[in-house]
């Protein structure tokens, strides 16, 4: 830390340096469970394998949604550098739009598999499937409630030091699981389907 | 305010953010058009889509995580490739020793 660091400030990189470190566990677990589907994606059960059952446009879709919304959340980062709070309410509220969008997708994607009965007991191959999926749509789901109430936060208290603390947390929180979706759509779906 | 924030997470201007998305673009794209139009023989296309992964990781990684490697960027950086070589002993280690066991399962 090259500048003449205050007390707030060492202990502002401290807090998000530890937060850092949760984001690496998290992709520890995450690699836990790409081995898991990694080993059990072949052991089907006599029924479909992940190649019949995923259509590839529409995770193409879902790709483009999850990057437009990485995208969105830089601009409300730099934005908060401008302290412009209306400019990271709008671009906060339309990465909210954005993921809001991704999981409704999965849930779809999820609901369809289900009533054709396609479930996670059906095989070995598809319980993996759908713990990945589905651990990383939990994560974006929370990060959404957690935008909401970091919004409603911005809308209460305003800007300060605090909030714009606690955005370049979700800031780095989403950046991660974008992250973690390029392996999800390379292992599991482009993969899936050679 | 805005400065020391700016200073923890590395720069972030509009411009990697551009460049950022512009190459994930490409990226994914390519991975999708070779996998639907099944241009390369097998083999060839998981050892390019292993490779547009790991560009679109480090891509992602720097424009967008600001992951480098100055003097504070390294309190991030270390840990981060830390992680990456559990990950891969983690990952690489389970998908060793079960391919094996099934081979000698069933050979």
């Amino acid at each position: 830390m090259t500048h003449a660091a205050t007390h707030a400030d060492h202990s502002d990189d401290t807090d998000i340096f530890g937060f850092w470190i949760y984001i690496l566990s998290d992709c520890i677990l995450f690699a836990s469970l790409f081995a898991v589907f990694a080993v059990l994606q072949s052991n089907v059960y006599g029924g479909p394998g992940i190649k019949e059952l995923s259509n590839l446009s529409y995770v193409l879709i879902e790709t483009m949604v999850l990057l437009a919304s990485s995208f969105t959340y830089g601009l409300s980062i730099l934005s908060v550098y401008k302290n412009a709070k209306y400019r990271v309410l709008f671009y906060l509220g339309l990465t909210f739009l954005l993921g809001a969008s991704f999981v409704g997708m999965e849930i779809n994607e999820f609901t369809h598999l289900f009533l054709e009965g396609h479930t996670w007991q059906s095989s070995a191959a598809l319980s993996s499937f759908f713990a990945l999926v589905g651990t990383h749509g939990l994560h974006v789901s929370i990060g959404l409630l957690w935008m909401l109430l970091l919004m409603a936060q911005l809308i209460t208290f305003g800007m300060t030091p605090v909030i714009s603390r606690r955005l370049t947390y979700l800031g780095l929180f989403w950046a991660f699981l974008d992250i973690i979706w390029i392996f999800v759509f390379t292992i599991v779906y482009l993969m899936g389907s050679i | 305010m805005a400065n020391h924030v700016e200073q923890s997470g590395g720069k972030k201007t509009l411009k990697s953010y551009l460049i950022g998305l512009a190459l994930s673009l490409i990226l994914t794209l390519l991975a999708f058009a070779l996998v639907q139009k099944h241009l390369l023989t097998t083999a060839n296309l998981y050892i390019t889509l292993g490779l547009l992964a790991i560009a679109q990781f480090y891509v992602q990684s720097v424009c967008f995580l600001r992951i480098n490697s100055s003097k504070e960027g390294q309190w991030h950086l270390l840990p981060y490739l830390f992680s990456i070589v559990i990950i891969a002993i983690l990952a690489g280690g389970t998908m060793w020793i079960m391919y094996n066991l099934n081979y000698y399962m069933f050979n």
